[in-house]
């Protein structure tokens, strides 16, 4: 039987803008909500007859311009968000591309299950996560999200459809290029066993770069997550000042725990204040003095409560911490921010992380928060992940600001560069196409081999993809 | 990031000079008119920054697919501003239907035709400044043109009615009302004191931010206040 002809073309009322998730970039596509693989398919055809290309979109969690595309068809797959096969004896999952974090771990949770790897938040797809390769606070010793696939399904533009493991040869180049050489429409993953839905959570306050560096080493070997907040406004001798938490699963049962009950985020903050409106007091004091403040205030009570001291959080408390504040990054409207995270090996790290911090206090383009973790290499071809440490950066942009912040990316993205350092795709907004060359190497070439033999026709692409011409 | 915008009626006059000042603030600016030679020399000026887009809007039938082709060219679309007019010499006692319906047709049927697309986009995008050059002339109906008066004030009533669709939606519909302009239009009337092109068009830029119905000039508000308000029994013994 032949496959059912595309509809009728009519972009005209299919409109919609998109920005990426700091609001900075946004531009107008044309909306697909497909709820199969034939249907993805009609969607290569309908793009051919008009001469338009791809954006893959996920749940739109890409900080920059990786998740939008200017006059493309947008395909988005939160209708593909089956759950196809779950086996708790052995801890595989098969889910399609539009299936979230939040789907995952609710499903298999009471089983004793939890997803290996989470980003900050849990509202991002599949399919998204593998295009971009999240890690989580864990990567250090779990790897990115990636390495617990063991069965991966991907369309091609000329609809042939691949299911390949980690043995065979696209795996690494499919997974971490951002959707640009075919449609991740599904995967299967192997979860975590888990005892309890808590975890064991110590906290410190390293008051310098090298405090931060050494405990970092000294959990790196015994740890199961690493985060440490970065206080960007410290100078001096207490430049790198912060707060560390390392984690541990715990292997006593508790069985109450393995409820989403008790891992769902409360809706008010000590009972009192709706979260929904709490944006909106942030908003007065998101500019450079009321952040100054906040970062003073949470290293005093960083070093005043619980320092030293270990406590239990739920697993979703602990690694959701982007939704503990409903639409928190409206707090940065009109004009967004940026996040900016660079990879460096760990012998540069301090380095590289204080002359960052030192450029921004130069500049008068202070990050409001600053975020650095732990990581291990891995083989995905555009792997960001290095053996040292990532920080991540918060930059508000304002009309009036946007020039210099954008040098100054530029100046920073320098210094990891000559560190031999990596970036990011889900939270780059500055990158130039040389920055990519000198990153990637060969890699990049393998991936325009890649590119001509698997999306001849250059459907796929995104904003990131032409502003930094790779598709 | 620079804006994305189309100027219909941009060969000349106060579309020209949008143009030239769209493309001198960063923008990408597509230049629709009739005129491919006029269009080429003024994006000579800002190579990159004006693309040319030959077009009569008299072939209304044209726009949806042309209007699809530039905000695919210019990789999306912010603002959208009709200029298009004419106002062809009628005589004080010449009732010329071919003259009339050609000014319904560029000044009004063609408004619709681009303006509705952009309606329809920026509705749905929930962004996007519709811009329409009107005219003082909409105020009152003169003896003098009797079809261009009605195609301007009609302008200015469906340009109103846009306004109240989408200000909910987060569109800026802006009715921009000049008095004469020393344009190619209004060669043939001869006056003095007309207006610069290059300040209608700096103005009407300026009034973009906000939705609403404005004349260029201050003086204006004061005396098309007065004028509006004249009883029809004086106003048709006016020598205006």
């Amino acid at each position: 039987m032949s496959p059912p002809s595309p509809p009728a073309l009519n972009l005209r009322d299919r409109v919609v803008r998109v920005s990426g998730f700091g609001m900075v970039s946004n531009s107008d596509g044309y909306l697909f909500r497909p709820t199969s693989v034939a249907e993805i398919v009609q969607i290569f055809e309908l793009a051919r007859q008009a001469g338009r290309q791809i954006l893959l979109r996920g749940a739109g969690r890409t900080y920059g311009d990786g998740n939008i595309g200017a006059e493309c068809l947008l395909v988005e797959f939160s209708r593909m968000n089956r759950i196809l096969s779950w086996d708790p004896a052995t801890g595989l999952i098969d889910c399609e591309a539009g299936v979230t974090i939040e789907d995952l771990w609710r499903h298999i949770l009471e089983d004793g299950y939890w997803p290996p790897v989470v980003s900050g938040t849990m509202t991002p797809q599949l399919g998204g996560a593998l295009g971009m390769n999240i890690h989580g606070k864990n990567n250090y010793c779990t790897g990115t999200l990636g390495e617990q696939v063991v069965e991966l399904r991907v369309l091609l533009t000329n609809g042939e459809m691949l299911t390949l493991t980690p043995q065979d040869d696209y795996f690494h180049d499919f997974i971490s290029t951002a959707g640009l050489l075919g449609v991740i429409v599904g995967a299967k993953l192997r979860m975590k066993r888990i005892d309890s839905g808590d975890l064991r959570v110590f906290a410190n306050t390293p008051r310098n770069w090298d405090e931060q560096i050494a405990t970092f080493e000294r959990f790196e070997h015994e740890s199961d997550y690493m985060v440490s907040w970065i206080d960007c406004f410290a100078r001096g001798d207490q430049a790198g000042r912060g707060q560390f938490h390392a984690a541990w699963y715990i292997h006593e049962r508790f069985e109450a725990s393995l409820r989403p009950d008790h891992q769902d985020l409360p809706d008010t903050i000590m009972g009192l204040v709706p979260k929904s409106v709490v944006w909106r007091f942030l908003k007065p004091l998101n500019n450079r003095f009321g952040m100054r403040f906040l970062n003073w205030a949470k290293d005093f009570a960083g070093k005043t409560l619980g320092n030293e001291k270990i406590h239990h959080q739920s697993l979703v408390g602990f690694s959701f911490l982007l939704d503990y504040v409903p639409n928190w990054r409206r707090a940065y409207l009109p004009g967004g921010f940026i996040q900016y995270q660079s990879f460096v090996p760990k012998e540069h790290a301090k380095r590289v992380f204080s002359r960052q911090v030192e450029l921004q206090q130069e500049a008068g383009l202070v990050s409001f928060l600053g975020v650095m973790k732990r990581h291990r290499p891995d083989n995905f071809l555009f792997s960001h992940a290095v053996d040292g440490y990532s920080m991540a950066l918060d930059f508000k942009v304002t009309k009036r600001n946007w020039k210099r912040l954008e040098a100054l990316c530029h100046q920073m993205n320098e210094l990891v560069l000559e560190a031999g350092g990596k970036f990011y795709f889900a939270k780059d907004s500055t990158l130039r196409p040389q920055d990519v060359r000198r990153w990637l190497g060969s890699n990049l070439d393998r991936f325009f081999a890649l590119k001509s033999n698997l999306d001849p026709d250059n459907l796929l692409t995104s904003d990131l993809a032409r502003r930094l011409k790779l598709g | 990031m620079g804006k994305k915008a189309i100027v219909i009626g941009a060969s000349s006059g106060i579309g020209r000079e949008l143009v030239l000042q769209l493309a001198r603030d960063g923008a990408t600016v597509a230049a629709v008119a009739r005129r491919t030679d006029r269009l080429n020399e003024i994006a000579a000026q800002y190579p990159g920054k004006i693309l040319v887009f030959t077009h009569d809007v008299l072939n209304n039938q044209e726009v949806p697919g042309l209007f699809a082709e530039i905000a695919k060219t210019l990789g999306g679309l912010d603002m959208v501003i009709y200029n298009s007019g004419v106002m062809p010499e009628v005589g004080p006692s010449e009732f010329n239907f071919d003259k009339d319906k050609l000014m319904v047709d560029v000044n009004v049927l063609g408004a619709i035709a681009w303006l509705n697309e952009a309606a329809n986009r920026f509705a749905q995008v929930k962004a996007g400044t519709i811009i329409g050059i009107g005219s003082v002339a909409g105020d009152r109906g003169r003896a003098g043109q009797p079809v261009y008066n009605m195609s301007k004030a009609a302008l200015a009533s469906y340009l109103e009615s846009l306004r109240n669709r989408l200000h909910k939606l987060g569109v800026k519909v802006v009715t921009i009302k000049p008095g004469p302009t020393a344009t190619e239009m209004t060669e043939h009337l001869k006056m003095r004191g007309m207006m610069d092109p290059a300040k209608v068009a700096q103005i009407t830029l300026r009034k973009a931010g906000k939705s609403g119905e404005y004349y260029v000039k201050f003086s204006h508000h004061l005396i098309f206040a007065i004028i509006r308000r004249i009883p029809s029994l004086i106003f048709r013994r006016l020598p205006l």
